[in-house]
């Protein structure tokens, strides 16, 4: 059993078995699949996500995201922590480690 | 307006409605199980009219052709079909993100790695207590609390994310805190507790399952607390019995708005407890497309939207929050499916079916009616 995670700059995100990001075709669209759980995703969120691959610690993807959006590291990093830790409060994301 | 019949029904895209956001299949009514409580109708479907493979490999397709995110293999028992494995590998070949809901008692090691190697996503594996001997004289099965025991560890040893679903009720109640230990301990991602909801089989043992609300606010004090304590430990889904709520719950979120329900033989219900409606006439897959019943079907349009909704629902501010609560749940305790859910608080009949269910459950409970094939009833409840 996993102590309760607060994601800060270093934690490297990943999805939990049972969570699925998957894009569904016939309605174009981005989800969080997760049972009897669909969480829709606004295209932050979806950018985020699509970076989140078990590998990359969050100052990393907030790097990433500074770079294609041309938009300031600090307050994408704001952004990220918040979201994911909202997704892994609800079972959504884990570390991985 | 007083019949809606009379006028044309909107059809699921005059209501603005999109595609359903998952299948519940009930695969097969056989079950070893016979949990008094159970969600299937009280007329089972035999195996002659099950689904073929192939056809519910249609479904599969259609299903995600429409757009659908999620597939709940359930039943009765999905486990006594032997093309389960075929129906799996299907659905999560198609992309659907696929769930298996089992007692599991028919489960061994060999078939749930074969299951896990398919690309079963989840597995959700119900438990009738937290104490054997009860747990096996609720669902009327000998041994089945220690075999399921023994299946939610092989289910953690393949590395299948797993729920434990536990329906709770006045003969289980006080295990409430076992039973989330219980979750814990097995190494579940979640865990669902849900009291029981009074339909079909359910409805029929009332007296022996609904709870005194003392015990109720008790169970929901310790969920809260759980819920705090292991927050991001484990998930924990709570369904309160809607007799002691205020409002009624907004039942499949609308009927006929997001989720649709098939029978083993493919009939297609807005949910799960549809058939206990008399008059609803349910569109069949073999004659049907998917996409067709979920547009057209009369079952689903009878009830969607606001339409059809008298008073005190249609000037209720609540109308498109609960969407009326449940049609059949109306259905059972009012006679008519149209009449506002007796859950609701200002419905006029909720004080009189509330102190009803109080009354038995300040009673001795009587004996189990248990889910067999072949019961006959004397009256409706």
């Amino acid at each position: 059993m996993t102590d309760i995670l607060k994601i800060n700059d270093k934690t490297i995100p990943k999805f939990p078995k049972h969570v699925r990001f998957r894009h569904n075709k016939a309605r174009d669209e981005w989800v969080v699949l997760a049972p009897e759980r669909l969480v829709k995703l606004d295209p932050i969120a979806v950018e985020i996500l699509q970076l989140v691959d078990g590998e990359r610690e969050v100052k990393i993807i907030a790097s990433l995201l500074s770079k294609k959006f041309n938009a300031p590291e600090e307050t994408i990093l704001v952004d990220i922590i918040e979201m994911l830790q909202n997704l892994s409060d609800k079972g959504f994301i884990e570390e991985n480690g | 307006m007083d019949d809606v019949k009379e006028k044309k029904l909107k059809t699921a895209s005059e209501h603005g409605i999109q595609a359903p956001l998952a299948l519940l299949a009930e695969l097969s009514h056989r079950c070893p199980l016979q949990c008094p409580y159970c969600s299937n109708p009280v007329q089972l479907e035999k195996k002659t009219g099950e689904l073929t493979t192939d056809e519910w490999k249609s479904v599969v397709d259609q299903a995600v052709e429409m757009g659908m995110h999620q597939i709940h293999l359930s039943g009765g028992e999905p486990t006594v079909r032997h093309d389960l494995e075929d129906i799996v590998e299907h659905c999560t070949k198609q992309g659907l993100y696929t769930n298996l809901i089992t007692s599991g008692v028919l489960l061994n090691p060999d078939r749930l790695r074969k299951l896990e190697s398919l690309g079963l996503e989840h597995v959700q594996l119900s438990f009738q207590d937290t104490e054997k001997e009860n747990a096996d004289r609720i669902g009327g099965f000998k041994g089945g609390h220690e075999k399921k025991l023994e299946v939610a560890k092989w289910v953690r040893d393949v590395e299948l994310p797993l729920t434990c679903n536990c329906v709770v009720h006045r003969q289980n109640i006080d295990n409430l805190e076992n039973f989330i230990q219980m979750a814990l301990d097995l190494d579940a991602e979640r865990v669902e507790i849900a009291q029981v909801q009074y339909y079909g089989w359910a409805l029929k043992n009332r007296a022996a399952f609904i709870p005194t609300p003392e015990q109720l606010d008790h169970a929901t004090e310790i969920v809260e607390k759980a819920r705090v304590d292991l927050k991001g430990k484990l998930v924990i889904d709570y369904v309160i019995p809607d007799y002691y709520a205020k409002h009624p719950k907004n039942c499949m979120g609308g009927w006929g708005r997001r989720f649709l329900n098939m029978n083993p033989k493919g009939d297609v219900l807005p949910c799960h407890a549809a058939e206990t409606i008399p008059h609803l006439k349910f569109d069949n897959v073999r004659e049907h497309s998917l996409k067709w019943i979920w547009e057209n079907s009369e079952a689903f349009n009878l009830y969607r939207g606001t339409d059809w909704m008298p008073e005190p629902c249609k000037s209720c501010d609540r109308k498109e929050i609960d969407w009326g609560g449940c049609r059949c749940q109306a259905m059972a305790l009012t006679g008519d499916a149209k009449n506002t859910d007796p859950a609701c608080s200002i419905s006029p009949l909720h004080s009189e079916i509330f102190s009803m269910a109080a009354e038995e459950a300040r009673r001795a409970p009587p004996e189990f009616i248990y889910r067999r094939y072949g019961v006959r009833f004397n009256s409706p409840i």
